[in-house]
């Protein structure tokens, strides 16, 4: 099989690849975007001593909030904590750490990660606990903070489809951070509804070119609704 | 004194429809959860919005039902909705992109406290309260007009204060305050009174305002209040 053709595995074969203590970026924003087999597969298979960088920590009962809430989680980096109870009780008892990031500088910082660049300047945050600790520096007049490069060392993700090469099509604003998770991480997991041939998704509807994408999983599990 | 005797139900209807005054035909607006979700069924006929969600779309239509819902099409708080016509569906960088650059013409945001230097405190309570920014700090810095929509006081407790004791979301970054009893807008660095609810007079919202600010030459009585 030609490298360029992607192995296509179960959620708990892919999963099986990410060690305790590894870097984990998890797509999605609430409830869309969400690769729910892959979080699912790392939750029966008890992973531990994860970083978490995701939009949100979703709730407690739902998606990569479950793997907060098992404990499976030692460190958060998100935007957005508060639907997930177990997130802030963990944190507010000093039990999980929390990085709090805006959701603009957050979805920057993983697009540098991915794209090569060695940070971002971003007015958001300036005057605010945001600020603390970082470097600013001064364009043309206005202030801006320097925010660092976030990098993972798996990327779970989710598409609509997918063909062989791991060429990705999104659907909706299940997007959101997916493509850009796709570029920042060592190894990126793709969790996607459709698996068709290479040449079946138009190149120009091809939303995540499928050089980033190293393991493409079916999905196995709905989010009932 | 005269204040509003009216229900917190009303009080929230009241601000959603006077804020929704403001919008022009064609404006691309970024609603926030709470009052500023209600903006929208308030909006008058003839004036066509364009609704942003942060997570991606442009175009945001109503309430999904039935078979049309997915979890792929979502407003911001989760909702199933639809996307309209002419919509669009774009990445977490686009759509901070479209955010931080200008390109969203209003932001409406409910608060904890909002301060007569412009400041704006809606993301925690330290020790209690820890959901978080999620897109309200790239909001208030990108956006051209930052709008708070806010029931005057909590339990009794001024929210328009001298300056925000809570962590910040912004520095100096309210255009206009909305209230079921009063319309402030910041100008020139001060905070001025411009529209007065007609069951309120200018006596309650100095007894209820914390924050000094100026009353406008025009001072009128608050749009879309029934007198």
């Amino acid at each position: 099989m030609p490298s360029y053709i992607k192995p296509v595995m179960s959620a708990d074969e892919a999963v099986s690849m990410i060690p305790d203590g590894a870097t984990v970026m998890v797509g999605g924003f609430n409830v869309g975007g969400v690769p729910y087999s892959l979080t699912e597969a790392l939750l029966r298979r008890g992973t531990k001593d994860l970083t978490l960088i995701s939009n949100d920590t979703a709730t407690e009962s739902r998606g990569h909030g479950k793997l907060v809430a098992s404990g499976q989680v030692k460190k958060v980096i998100a935007s957005h904590i508060g639907l997930n109870r177990m997130t802030q009780r963990l944190y507010n008892e000093g039990k999980l750490e929390v990085e709090f990031v805006p959701q603009g500088t957050l979805a920057e910082r993983i697009r540098a990660g991915g794209f090569g660049l060695g940070g971002i300047l971003t007015p958001t945050g300036v005057g605010t606990p945001v600020e603390e600790g970082k470097r600013v520096v001064e364009v043309n007049g206005r202030r801006y903070l320097l925010e660092l490069p976030l990098r993972a060392d798996f990327a779970l993700i989710k598409a609509k489809k997918a063909d062989r090469m791991g060429n990705l099509w999104y659907y909706g604003n299940a997007r959101n951070f997916n493509p850009l998770m796709a570029a920042a991480a060592d190894t990126v997991i793709a969790e996607v509804d459709e698996i068709v041939e290479v040449g079946e998704i138009d190149p120009n509807d091809v939303h995540t070119p499928g050089i980033l994408v190293d393991v493409l999983v079916l999905k196995e599990y709905d989010l009932p609704i | 004194m005269k204040v509003p005797q009216i229900s917190e139900e009303e009080a929230k209807a009241r601000i959603a429809r006077r804020v929704a005054l403001d919008f022009a035909d064609g404006d691309v607006v970024n609603l926030g959860i709470g009052i500023p979700s209600m903006v929208m069924d308030y909006v008058p006929k003839g004036v066509r919005v364009l609704l942003q969600t942060e997570n991606g779309m442009l175009g945001m239509g109503p309430a999904a039902r039935g078979d049309e819902r997915t979890i792929e099409i979502i407003g911001a708080g989760g909702a199933f909705v639809t996307v309209l016509p002419g919509g669009s569906f774009f990445a977490s960088d686009v759509s901070f992109g479209l955010i931080r650059g200008g390109h969203i013409d209003y932001t409406v945001l409910g608060t904890l406290e909002v301060d007569q230097e412009g400041n704006i405190a809606n993301w925690m309570i330290p020790g209690k309260l820890i959901p978080g920014m999620g897109g309200a700090m790239d909001l208030v810095t990108g956006a051209r007009k930052v709008y708070v929509a806010t029931l005057h006081t909590n339990s009794g407790r001024p929210k328009i204060v001298r300056r925000c004791s809570l962590p910040l979301t912004g520095k100096g970054v309210v255009s206009k305050i909305f209230t079921e009893m009063a319309v402030f807008e910041r100008l020139g660095g001060r905070l001025v009174l411009q529209e007065i609810a007609p069951d309120a007079d200018l006596e309650a919202v100095r007894a209820l305002t914390e924050a000094d600010f100026d009353v406008s030459a025009n001072l009128c009585a608050m749009r879309g209040v029934e007198g």
